[in-house]
């Protein structure tokens, strides 16, 4: 190896590490803001904004944690996005064994018609869906959240689990049902738990699109007793609003779940969030 | 795996009349014990169907039947029929045309400056080299923040009482006072690069995908006829991979059209209109003017935006691919 493709390599490999630097910076500086930001006071964000908290003043952050209203809506949102997940992904699972399993008149039909919801942007339906909630007294209730936010999220889900379900081998349910197996019983026995990896791809599509929802909430939900983080955010940002740092603190406590989460599931959390993408 | 498939299919028609084996015509008396009727699988369906046709379907006929009244949502259903005057009034209104040409600016800066950026640093993160899962991992992570959340952040940081923004431009040495998000003429520049910041990292992890589906053997052949680098990416990376890109345009061009979270919290859509967007108008006619009819035709139009887009694009760019990936993986010599 000739000196000059040594130095051509090194050279090459600066430049990576400069342009990912570069782009991390970028990345980083507004959260590293809101985290330092919620250890400074008012006075230090305006004359050191730049530097590290001096001294470190945790008060914002302990405020923020002793308040009832930021668990109420910790509660909220975990309470929705799961009951949601819930139900979209046993309603989906249901419907896409139907559809990858058996075959009927019609069946193609009504496959049709649930993928074209995928078509619809969720905007599109929020007015109205904000009347018909409102005739059916859902308005401030949390189930005028979930009922939407998991009927607009059985297309995407329908249409993965259909097609992983159609890859499970027939001789799997053949033996299934000489074993006297019913279609229920090989649902939630056999197909279900072979599906674990693509129903914790579904679930985390519904949870994050749940966790970070906003219009529907925003209009659902006008009175505070069930906001969610998102709505809570919002409005403690104007309620306190010359209190930068509060706001800063309340705002990195608020996006530590999802980032936490992530930590832990990245993988799942990244091919779930690209399925969308890729399949979609 | 393929011969076992086979035999099974080949089975269950007894007679060669019965082309298909799964239809079920002429073989309805019970061709299998266990096979389940018509109540079975409506138990399996209805409660997803129901959800559906309550929450999906209902709600987009019924913003198009309402498109077509003049109504302040009061009063059970809609009286006032007006015919297409909402959609008349529509193609007049300067904030809906200033809709479609934001909604224009941000695509055409997404592809010209984000899908770039992302495309690069797909390629970048490609490489192998210490610490690049690490970098992909920081890169995706604004993207799992919600929309709502950022907003209030930037928010923030681009304050008009010298906010982050203006300290680091002090902090660089230049003293302006720039009104991030007060400025008409910029203030949609501001949203965009939020925009990049929060997405750009999804972009690249899909373009990463994208080139991770290249098999390494195009590569080692041309490397053996004596391809460079440079020629190689040129004659094998781009052609290979034009699917992704062209879903990714889709894709930012689809979440532009229906962008609401992030602008609403931060602008409300203004100054004067000048971050607005088609979801934020419609939000605004419908929640805060009562005016439930015509916000019903700017869905309806949302809809249509989209629709046209996805069937134009669908037909004349993403048709391309089923054989343009074929025949060009063909043409690499």
């Amino acid at each position: 190896m000739s000196v000059a493709t040594r130095r051509a390599r090194i050279l090459r490999g600066t430049g990576y590490y400069t342009a990912a630097f570069v782009t991390l910076v970028f990345v980083a500086t507004p959260i590293l803001f809101a985290l330092l930001g919620g250890f400074k006071d008012n006075q230090q964000l305006r004359e050191n904004a730049l530097g590290l908290p001096s001294p470190w003043n945790v008060s914002n952050y302990t405020q923020v944690l002793a308040s009832d209203t930021f668990w109420r809506q910790v509660f909220s949102s975990v309470f929705i996005a799961f009951v949601t997940t819930f139900i979209v992904v046993a309603c989906s699972a249901m419907v896409a064994f139907v559809f990858a399993r058996f075959a009927f008149r019609g069946r193609e039909l009504l496959f049709t018609l649930f993928a074209a919801g995928m078509m619809f942007p969720f905007a599109v339906a929020v007015l109205p869906l904000f009347i018909i909630l409102r005739s059916f007294e859902l308005l401030n209730s949390p189930l005028g959240v979930i009922l939407p936010q998991a009927a607009f999220g059985l297309p995407l889900t329908i249409i993965i689990l259909r097609t992983f379900f159609r890859s499970i081998p027939g001789e799997v349910e053949e033996a299934a049902t000489i074993d006297g197996a019913g279609p229920w019983l090989f649902f939630t026995r056999i197909l279900l738990p072979m599906s674990r990896p693509v129903l914790a791809t579904v679930s985390v599509l519904a949870l994050v699109g749940s966790w970070n929802s906003f219009l529907l909430p925003l209009v659902v939900l006008q009175k505070p007793t069930w906001w969610t983080l998102p709505l809570g955010v919002t409005q403690f940002s104007g309620q306190y609003a010359s209190d930068t740092a509060r706001v800063l603190a309340f705002v990195m406590l608020a996006m530590l779940p999802a980032l936490i989460f992530y930590a832990f599931a990245e993988r799942h959390l990244i091919s779930g969030l690209t399925s969308g993408g890729t399949k979609g | 795996m393929g011969g076992r498939g086979v035999t099974l299919k080949a089975s269950p028609p007894a007679s060669p009349a019965v082309g298909r084996p799964d239809a079920d015509a002429g073989m309805r008396p019970r061709r299998r014990p266990g096979r389940p009727g018509a109540g079975t699988l409506a138990t399996f369906i209805v409660p997803g169907l129901v959800l559906f046709l309550l929450f999906v379907l209902l709600p987009v006929l019924f913003a198009g039947y309402v498109a077509f009244f003049r109504w302040n949502g009061l009063g059970g259903v809609p009286t006032d029929f007006i015919g297409f005057d909402n959609f008349r009034t529509l193609i007049g209104d300067e904030v809906f045309l200033g809709d479609l040409w934001r909604i224009g600016i941000i695509v055409v800066l997404s592809i010209v400056v984000q899908l770039p950026i992302a495309f690069g640093l797909a390629m970048l993160l490609h490489q192998r080299f210490p610490g690049r899962t690490a970098f992909r991992l920081l890169f995706f992570m604004p993207y799992i923040l919600t929309e709502a959340v950022t907003a209030v952040l930037f928010g923030l940081i681009f304050s008009p009482r010298r906010g982050f923004a203006d300290s680091l431009l002090a902090g660089l040495g230049i003293d302006a006072q720039i009104g991030w998000l007060s400025d008409r003429s910029i203030v949609l520049f501001v949203v965009f690069g939020i925009l990049t910041w929060k997405f750009f990292g999804f972009h690249m992890v899909l373009f990463l995908a994208g080139r991770q589906n290249i098999p390494d053997e195009l590569y080692e052949a041309a490397a053996i006829d004596g391809a460079t680098g440079a020629q190689a990416f040129r004659r094998i990376t781009l052609p290979l991979m034009g699917p992704t890109v062209r879903i990714i345009v889709f894709l930012s061009v689809i979440g532009t059209v229906q962008l609401f979270d992030l602008v609403y919290v931060l602008t409300g859509g203004g100054p004067f209109h000048a971050s607005e967007t088609l979801a934020i108008t419609m939000f605004e006619q419908g929640f805060q003017r009562n005016q439930i009819g015509y916000a019903s035709a700017l869905s309806i139009a949302m809809f249509i935006v989209s629709l046209v887009f996805a069937l134009i694009y669908q037909r004349y760019v993403l048709s391309r691919d089923l054989q343009g990936s074929i025949t060009t993986a063909g043409g690499v010599r």
